[in-house]
């Protein structure tokens, strides 16, 4: 008897590996095929000056599966942080830094109503997010509400929600498709405050505070809990242990194997074949790629049936965060910024109409003048990110639309020029420290990490993009229409963040439509 | 029936208001046999909904201009064509482009078509598809008209039903329907009409209605839903179509006051509401600015919730939640409007003589970029620099508003804000905000502004002065779907009955929202009726749609 | 091409209005899309008659027609239709259906096979949308030609002899659903044994300058073989004669329907023979081999109603007097003598040994009359002259 032909897992970031850990836990033949010659995808280090590394893209985790990393041992396959629960420290040309600790906020110019106003906005935050993680622990469910059979699942998402008594029920039905600009008014004036909660709901989002649907997204930000945390290597070391974990589980990686498309026979995926030519058997497909590279590209639309292409054709994801690294030859001074909180998570959104009026341009096409920025320094915290006594800075810089009106080749080094500004602005030094600056643009994430409009998420994270529409009905429960492939990249459910869990619950998925006759 | 010894007056409910939605409340309950009063600060009645003659000779609808969602279950119970109400539906419309051409939204369906195919082949068909889906969210929202809003927290029967109700009518919508829907509430309309459109003028065309009257650009989610609120209703059957009060929309309030009189029911005007009385949790009338007490075991309100809860009742018996939630209430106001008087009929090159669409809404942004630059102006507390303007000329369909040769403009204008730049309107901006208004209409009519006799000038301001629509919000609340159906226009408070016990609201404020519709009256009227343990005789809607 | 002052004539002339208005002499018109096309042109009767004793002419230029070219042609037309177009080989014809990836019918149409991947859709409604949308990931050109291109339906049994006279040598070897191109006047002019009647038939394609040649031509050698023009209304008796369905009659176009479960399948129009699930991939695929496996809803009967009068707006009962359908079309067929109809009943009625009922309302001088009628289940075409089929095609 010949062995059965492996599942292969397209593109090696976080949750290829975790479904690929999975499948392989489960007993499976998996092969992870990536493109590039390491995998991590999106979780990623890279030296990008000699001597400075900086975790690529996704540089600070706050989502993470706990059952992901319980399940697979991260911690004993290397994962270790090198800072956890950091601080989130709102920066300010002309004021002090404004510092939230868990659920206290502290500063310059708060009064007492805003600091209490902040405990009890973060507490319901908190309780409304959790309904959140009680949706992210499954697959959606579809809504076809023919018989009690299709009802319960539906009623187990409505259960999370009545679960939490009628007044905050009332409430969570009311913020749900709001704006955060309004939330935030209803609970705060100062405008500091209100700039900082605004960012965490637009990071990596095409969308500014007024846009409605951002207290979603704000919650959806906090549903893993809320922390920040970086591992000690930068996000690359998550991939590593995530490698080490599907090896050991039976999992093999392939490296510098990109997937040119598959191979279709009678509504069933049969093969993958490589960009080198060669085609390979095998008994499915999980795709980590998202999902309109995936669905249109790989697979191509002449396999899927229209109406479903053309939902695919029509998914959002525009990405508009860019990625900023410095390599400094010493440690830059923020103003109004403690030296100890040099190494917390920094933001640049001193208030919610400067993050809207950095929106603007994104809607035609251009980047913001004034850029919002989510800024760390990993070497504060890790030596092994940067020669002694000098300092790396990521930054993640918005907004910088994929789609840029005049083409990104034309306008880089203006936009660089544009973030160097605005950081100077706030670090008055700064700039005579620079060794070196690399900018990447949605574009070159697009290309890098082959992300189709280079946005994080796979797919912008939005109602209309959520739980059973998420990417697109039909395909919300990681398997495609056809037979044998299945998705389960950041553009499926519960979407996007380095969290895992779409590579956990595709997994499921995958061995429960085997079991089933 | 008259007493005469006793000043204090007593009916059994009161509304507050004279506006279309007051007045539809008053004549269903008076109907129902109620001793009913129509309070109204105004030496007029009609709230927005008005005919006034500004300018010798000539009649304007000055705010409220055009009418399609006046639901013809009301019309028809409160017998409105015998007091006079006449809808004349008036021919499609135009959207101009800055290279001298158009796009014209013809009645007739295949020339409409064509006129889509001159600019782009593929939206001509894909229009149908189009139409299609927005007439499905249409039927699933006519069904919830003339309903009240289930609590979703609720374990009472009545509301389990009415959650049943709506739960069947997702079901019916089919899979695919429920998430169709569920992206229709939650997309912009740029993005609902990507998904059919490639260009960018006939998508630009469309974009009107998701933003008329709202504080909200063309790429914030949730517009796509306010497109609903200019295609739900009909005019005879025909979907989606638009038409005017012969005599301007004064004479829906006219026709909807003759209602109320013919069932006994009274209207004063000049009389202001100082105070709704009450005796603990109980309504017991009002007093008037006049000190004058009226008695009644119900108050309606046709104000909306910020001035009903905050400023009519004593703050006393009020619960600092129920505060904080008509504080939070969006009411943002972000529309105005000029009444024109011209000296003879506006020449429109692009349209040359006699074409057929110069007497429908005529408008002048042609792309999406202009739209949301448009928005982008108000987010600054500044109006339009380059507005969307809905610019009609009433007088050439209805003969009755000007004399003979002479016209009457009505142009609604999105973004005005409230306040400019925090602070007061001024004469000044005011003449500004016209010239703005002025430069752009002249962009397509050269020569326009030699022909005005006289201009009223209406910001959000003056709509707030007058009418008491807080910061001149023409809906009395944001269409975003934190405030609508039970969420509308708060949790809690969404089926009608305000904190005491006698206490309702009845304006657009409420369940189904703005535009000159009278649900949210006759809904509230309903209500009231079912307190009194007789809600038969308030129309419930039409099922076979 | 398109002026903007095309709102001034809102409905068109077809290329050879300026034939068929001389020849209209009720002056009856009938709109079809953005065009006029007789609907009478002197008596029905006599026009149908014409039709099945010798041959008529009916103006079919507003029938939407798109082209479809590229490399991927046919693989992109297989994903869209239900039928193996494969099968279709060039110079040949083939009737058609497309679906939703509910399975629902949204039109149906014949695709003409010119030269190796060159294709014409003829449908009842525009696709555009629909098409361009389906295009995705194939490298095809589609391009809507309706305007571009002039057509006219000779249907009869004289028709081929018209034909011959008129000089297309060997037309009579053309075989049903065949089609051949004739050099005419200095051009092309295309021919396919094709139609809407159920009889012999041809239809003929030619550029809209060269119209009022092929009409003047094809009735002055069509004159002594009994030629005459046709409207709408005799070719809708032939059509239901043929039991031949129709887009917006018979069925709910898929992407108009705005109420859901109003549309029918393939499988639900009688049209199982046009679904082929050994060809690769096509939208509605999956949603019909579902259908297959767990059942139809509804069924399309053809039905013989007793009696003299027709079954308009009736509904179907069953034999305990309840409502198990609806006709969608109805005729009275001087060619059987029978009053016909096509009814969609729900499952499982219309099984052979049902009993099924129609009521029919009827007015004699203003007394109305409400009957129950009986009807007999017949399958296929109600009337199918001998002639359809032959090859060569007979004289007459």
């Amino acid at each position: 008897m010949t062995e059965r032909a492996p599942i292969f897992i397209v593109g090696g970031g976080h949750n290829g590996l975790v479904c690929a850990a999975y499948l392989a836990r489960a007993g499976r033949r998996v092969v992870v095929l990536e493109a590039a010659e390491r995998a991590g995808g999106c979780a990623a280090t890279h030296e990008f000056h000699s001597g400075f590394r900086v975790s690529s893209i996704a540089h600070l985790l706050y989502g993470l599966d706990m059952q992901v990393a319980g399940d697979l041992n991260l911690t004993q396959h290397g994962l270790a942080y090198a800072q956890q629960n950091l601080r989130s420290v709102a920066l300010h040309t002309a004021a002090d830094a404004l510092v939230f600790d868990g659920d206290s906020a502290s500063g310059a110019g708060l009064d007492a109503a805003d600091r209490d106003a902040f405990q009890r906005f973060v507490a319901a935050r908190r309780r409304f997010a959790a309904v959140l993680a009680c949706w992210h622990a499954a697959p959606p469910p579809r809504l076809a509400l023919s018989g009690w059979r299709d009802a319960l699942p539906v009623a187990k998402l409505g259960w999370a929600v009545r679960r939490l008594g009628r007044k905050d029920m009332r409430e969570l039905l009311r913020i749900a498709t709001m704006s955060v600009d309004d939330w935030l008014n209803e609970y705060f004036t100062s405008a500091r405050i209100k700039g900082a909660l605004a960012l965490d709901a637009v990071l990596g989002a095409w969308a500014g505070p007024r846009s409605g649907g951002t207290v979603f997204a704000s919650l959806h930000r906090a549903a893993g809990g809320g922390a920040y945390s970086v591992p000690q290597g930068g996000m690359g070391s998550l991939s590593a242990a995530l490698v080490r974990a599907a090896t050991a589980a039976g999992a093999e990686i392939r490296c510098q194997a990109r997937v040119a498309g598959f191979e279709v026979v009678a509504g069933r995926v049969s093969g993958v074949r490589l960009a080198s030519g060669e085609t390979l058997a095998c008994s499915g497909v999980v795709s980590a790629l998202d999902p309109q590279q995936t669905l249109l590209g790989l697979l191509g639309a002449r396999h899927l049936e229209a109406e479903f292409a053309r939902r695919v054709q029509h998914l959002r994801a525009t990405g508009t965060a860019a990625k900023l690294h410095l390599a400094l030859s010493r440690a830059p001074e923020f103003h109004g910024l403690k030296t100890q909180d040099l190494g917390e998570r920094l933001l640049i959104a001193p208030d919610a109409d400067y993050v809207e009026r950095a929106f603007n341009p994104a809607k035609y096409g251009e980047y913001s003048p004034q850029p919002v920025m989510e800024i760390h320094l990993p070497s504060i915290h890790d030596a092994s990110m940067a020669p002694a006594g000098q300092q790396v800075l990521s930054a993640v810089v918005q907004y910088a639309p994929h789609n840029l009106a005049a083409g990104w080749p034309a306008a880089r080094s203006r936009f660089l020029e544009t973030c160097l500004e605005t950081l100077a602005r706030h670090a008055p030094g700064l700039r005579a420290s620079i060794l070196h600056a690399e900018l990447l643009t949605p574009a070159d994430i697009a290309e890098r990490v082959g992300i189709t409009g280079g946005h994080w998420h796979h797919g912008e994270l939005a109602l209309d993009q959520y739980l059973m529409l998420r990417p697109v009905p039909g395909a919300a429960q990681y398997a495609t229409p056809v037979a044998g492939l299945f998705l389960c990249s950041a553009g499926t459910h519960p979407g996007g963040g380095v969290l895992g869990t779409p590579g956990r619950l595709a997994a499921a998925q995958l061995l429960a439509r085997e079991a089933a006759p | 029936m008259s007493s005469g010894a006793n000043s204090n007056q007593r009916y059994d409910a009161i509304v507050i208001g004279a506006g279309h939605n007051g007045l539809t409340s008053a004549a269903f309950l008076a109907r129902a046999g109620l001793k009913v009063l129509v309070l109204e600060r105004n030496s007029y009645i009609g709230g927005a909904a008005v005919s006034r003659e500004l300018h010798q000779g000539w009649i304007y609808s000055n705010c409220s201009y055009v009418c399609s969602l006046l639901r013809p279950e009301i019309y028809r119970a409160l017998d409105l064509a015998r007091h006079g109400l006449q809808i004349v539906p008036y021919g499609g419309g135009v959207t101009f482009t800055r290279d001298g051409d158009y796009l014209g939204g013809y009645v007739d369906k295949d020339v409409k078509r064509r006129e889509i195919a001159r600019h782009n082949a593929h939206d001509a068909d894909a229009w149908q598809r189009y139409s299609r889906d927005t007439m499905r969210q249409c039927r699933f929202i006519r069904s919830l008209l003339l309903r009240t809003p289930p609590d979703p927290t609720s374990l009472k029967l009545r509301d389990l039903r009415e959650l049943l109700y709506l739960g069947k009518r997702f079901a019916d919508l089919g899979e695919q329907g429920i998430y169709d829907t569920i992206r229709f509430y939650t997309l912009s309309i740029a993005d609902y009409l990507a998904e059919y459109y490639e260009s960018d003028l006939v998508r630009a065309n469309f974009s009107g209605s998701g933003i008329i009257g709202t504080a909200l650009g063309v790429h914030s989610p949730g517009t796509a839903y306010v497109l609903l609120h200019h295609y739900m209703g009909d005019v005879d059957g025909q979907a989606g179509a638009w038409g005017y009060a012969r005599g301007g929309m004064g004479a829906v309030s006219k026709a909807l006051a003759g209602a109320l009189q013919s069932f006994g029911g009274e209207i004063r005007c000049d009389a202001p509401v100082e105070k709704v009385l009450n005796r603990g949790r109980q309504v017991t009338g009002v007093v008037l600015a006049s000190g004058e007490e009226i008695l009644a075991d119900r108050v309606l309100s046709n104000l909306d919730p910020k001035r009903t809860f905050l400023g009519l009742l004593d703050q006393k018996s009020l619960e600092p939640e129920l505060v904080a939630k008509a504080r939070n209430f969006k009411i943002r106001g972000s529309s105005g409007k000029l009444n024109i008087a011209l000296d003879g009929l506006p020449e429109f090159p692009a349209l040359g003589r006699n074409h057929p669409l110069h007497c429908g809404d005529l408008h002048f942004l042609d792309s999406m970029a202009r739209f949301e630059r448009a928005y982008d102006d108000w987010k600054d507390g500044r109006w339009s620099r380059d507005p969307y303007l809905d610019l009609l000329i009433p007088s050439m369909t209805d003969p009755t508003m000007t004399p003979a040769g002479k016209h009457y403009m009505s142009v609604f204008v999105q973004y005005v804000p409230p306040k400019v730049q925090g602070r007061d309107w001024t004469q000044a901006d005011r003449d500004a905000f016209r010239d703005t208004v002025f430069d752009q209409i002249e962009t397509q009519s050269p020569g326009f502004r030699k022909l005005v006799l006289h201009a009223e000038v209406r910001t959000p301001q003056e709509l707030e002065n007058e009418v008491g629509l807080t910061e001149g919000n023409i809906f009395q609340g944001e269409l975003t779907v934190d405030q609508l159906f039970f969420n509308r226009p708060f949790p809690g408070f969404a089926q009608y009955r305000g904190p005491l016990r006698g206490l309702y609201l009845c304006g657009s404020a409420t369940h189904p929202g703005g535009g000159v519709m009278a649900a949210p009256g006759a809904n509230a009227a309903r209500e009231v009726l079912l307190d009194l343990g007789r809600p038969e005789g308030v129309p419930e809607g039409w099922s076979d749609d | 091409m398109m002026t903007r002052e095309h709102y001034q004539q809102a409905v068109y002339p077809t290329p050879f209005h300026a034939r068929t208005s001389a020849a209209n002499t009720l002056n009856l018109w009938h709109r079809w899309k953005d065009c006029t096309v007789a609907d009478a042109y002197s008596d029905v009767s006599m026009e149908y008659t014409a039709l099945r004793n010798a041959c008529t002419v009916f103006d079919l230029s507003p029938m939407t027609k798109h082209r479809i070219d590229g490399p991927d042609a046919l693989a992109f037309m297989n994903r869209l239709v239900t039928r193996d177009v494969a099968k279709i080989k060039p110079g040949r014809v083939g009737y058609t259906v497309w679906c939703d990836d509910q399975g629902q019918v949204i039109d149906d149409g014949t695709i003409f096979h010119f030269d190796a991947g060159v294709y014409r859709l003829c449908s009842q409604e525009r696709q555009l949308d629909w098409l361009q949308d389906s295009a995705l990931g194939f490298d095809v050109r589609i391009h809507e030609e309706t305007t571009e291109v002039a057509a006219l339906a000779l249907q009869g049994p004289t028709s081929c002899a018209a034909l011959k006279r008129m000089g297309l040598t060997g037309i009579e070897t053309l075989t049903p659903f065949g089609m051949r191109s004739f050099p005419f006047a200095g051009t092309q002019l295309q021919v396919s044994r094709t139609g809407f009647t159920g009889d012999l038939g041809y239809e003929l394609w030619i550029e809209p300058e060269h119209a009022l040649v092929l009409w003047d031509r094809l009735f002055d050698a069509g004159s002594a073989v009994g030629i005459k023009p046709m409207g709408t209304l005799a070719l809708e008796m032939s059509r239901v004669e043929a039991g031949f369905i129709q887009a917006g009659v018979d069925f709910l176009p898929a992407d108009r329907a705005v109420r859901p479960g109003r549309t029918r399948s393939p499988f639900e129009l009688d049209l199982a023979w046009l679904v082929d699930f050994n060809k690769p991939n096509f939208t509605g695929r999956s949603a019909l081999l579902r259908e297959q496996a767990e059942g139809s809803r509804y069924r399309l009967l053809r039905l013989d109603v007793e009696g003299n009068k027709v079954a308009k707006d009736a509904f179907v009962y069953n034999s305990r007097q309840k409502v198990v359908g609806v006709v969608t079309s109805y005729v009275w067929s001087p060619a059987v003598k029978a009053s016909v109809a096509l009814a969609s009943v729900e499952m499982p009625w219309g099984r052979p040994d049902d009993e099924l009922l129609v009521d029919i309302y009827y007015q004699k001088e203003l007394q109305w009359n409400r009957k129950m009628a009986r009807c007999r289940l017949v399958a296929g075409p109600f009337y199918t002259p001998a002639r359809r089929k032959m090859t060569p095609a007979p004289e007459f």
